[in-house]
């Protein structure tokens, strides 16, 4: 076991846990904030999606003694941000969500794919969201999220 | 005057016998360097090419070993002609659509880093290390069909100034001895099952001794294509 201290959300927090540990489980189990999810624990679905150091980050497969002190952003602390505000809001205006497991993630890539392509296309939103699988298939309504929100904020 | 006549007479006369020496010992150096020269001029063309072809020999054979490294999958599943990089030893095709991006460092949403950190991840088995990314497409060693390329256009391409970032002989051996993704091939880390991952064929020792000698035989290529 070690103590880490982390920056999550603007806050700092302190957890004693295995060096091991993946991020996400710290999160979840430790911090209490349950919005980021669990889907394949391998990297591979997106679903635990959190942004570190403003980088998109599966963190089902970052070990806790990784982070150092890189600020961790989760979809709890996201609508801080405008683009992340603008996100959200465009995910709701088009009711984007179905059952809403993946869609945490989904929004965490989204705000990271705006944060650097201001107006993206198509092409841009399916290599961006390419790794977040969305096994109820709102892909349709996620790429006219992305476009509302980006639609917002230009 | 006759005195000093004398003298000076006196003193040529003693020094003549030994000049006569000297003379004769420098003409015979002379003859000697001579005939040196002249013996060379007509072995050196053959001494001198049997150097270089024994350099160059030694060049190729130096060169066959770090072409093996850089052909092992640790190497070159980031060095594909494709817009993805590969992993495992069978080189199969990066899990979950990553892509290469404009810098080789996938695309935002979708970044090398969203994965893979500054180091290893044994408990996870997902590798890293710093500035993890792809290489440029100027350095591919595969072709469209994920076939290594011949150690020929391997060759050609690493020495190629133009396509290599600048990078000359020194250069070379500087990447291969110090780069930090160059050296993670041979601390590649854990599998996701927890086994080891297969290193290069080399030891990195080898592998920089083998560059030593390729580049201090000015880095040769086979010929060919």
């Amino acid at each position: 076991m070690a103590t880490y201290e982390l920056n999550v959300n603007g806050q700092r927090k302190q957890v004693n846990v295995d060096p091991t540990t993946p991020l996400l489980w710290v999160l979840r189990e430790e911090l209490k904030l349950t919005g980021t999810k669990y889907g394949c624990g391998i990297s591979a679905c997106g679903a635990c999606t959190v942004h570190v150091a403003g980088i998109a980050t599966r963190s089902c497969v970052v070990p806790v003694s990784l982070i150092g002190d890189r600020p961790i952003v989760t979809i709890e602390g996201i609508g801080n941000d405008p683009v992340g505000r603008a996100v959200q809001d465009a995910w709701v205006e088009k009711d984007v969500v179905q059952c809403g497991y993946c869609q945490s993630g989904q929004i965490m890539s989204a705000v990271a794919l705006l944060k650097t392509t201001a107006r993206p296309t198509d092409a841009n939103i399916e290599q961006s969201l390419g790794g977040n699988l969305c096994r109820c298939g709102t892909y349709v309504r996620i790429r006219e999220a992305i476009k509302r929100a980006s639609g917002q904020l230009t | 005057m006759l005195l000093r006549s004398r003298r000076t007479g006196s003193v040529f006369d003693q020094a003549a016998p030994n000049a006569n020496r000297i003379l004769r010992s420098v003409t015979v150096i002379l003859v000697a360097c001579g005939a040196g020269l002249l013996l060379m001029s007509f072995a050196s063309p053959q001494a001198r090419h049997g150097d270089r072809a024994r350099t160059r020999t030694e060049g190729l054979v130096a060169w066959q070993q770090v072409y093996s490294v850089l052909t092992s999958p640790r190497c070159i599943n980031c060095h594909t002609a494709t817009n993805y990089p590969q992993q495992g030893d069978d080189r199969h095709r990066h899990f979950a659509t990553v892509i290469r991006g404009p810098e080789g460092k996938g695309v935002a949403g979708l970044n090398c880093a969203s994965c893979h950190q500054e180091t290893n991840a044994d408990s996870t088995g997902v590798p890293g290390g710093h500035n993890w990314h792809l290489a440029p497409l100027s350095m591919r060693w595969q072709d469209l069909n994920d076939e290594p390329l011949s150690s020929v256009a391997v060759c050609r391409a690493i020495t190629d100034q133009s396509k290599n970032h600048h990078l000359d002989g020194p250069g070379l051996l500087k990447h291969h001895e110090d780069e930090a993704l160059v050296r993670w091939a041979w601390q590649p880390g854990r599998r996701p099952d927890g086994t080891m991952r297969t290193l290069p064929p080399l030891t990195h020792e080898e592998f920089v001794a083998a560059t030593r000698r390729w580049v201090e035989a000015g880095t040769p290529c086979p010929p060919g294509r």
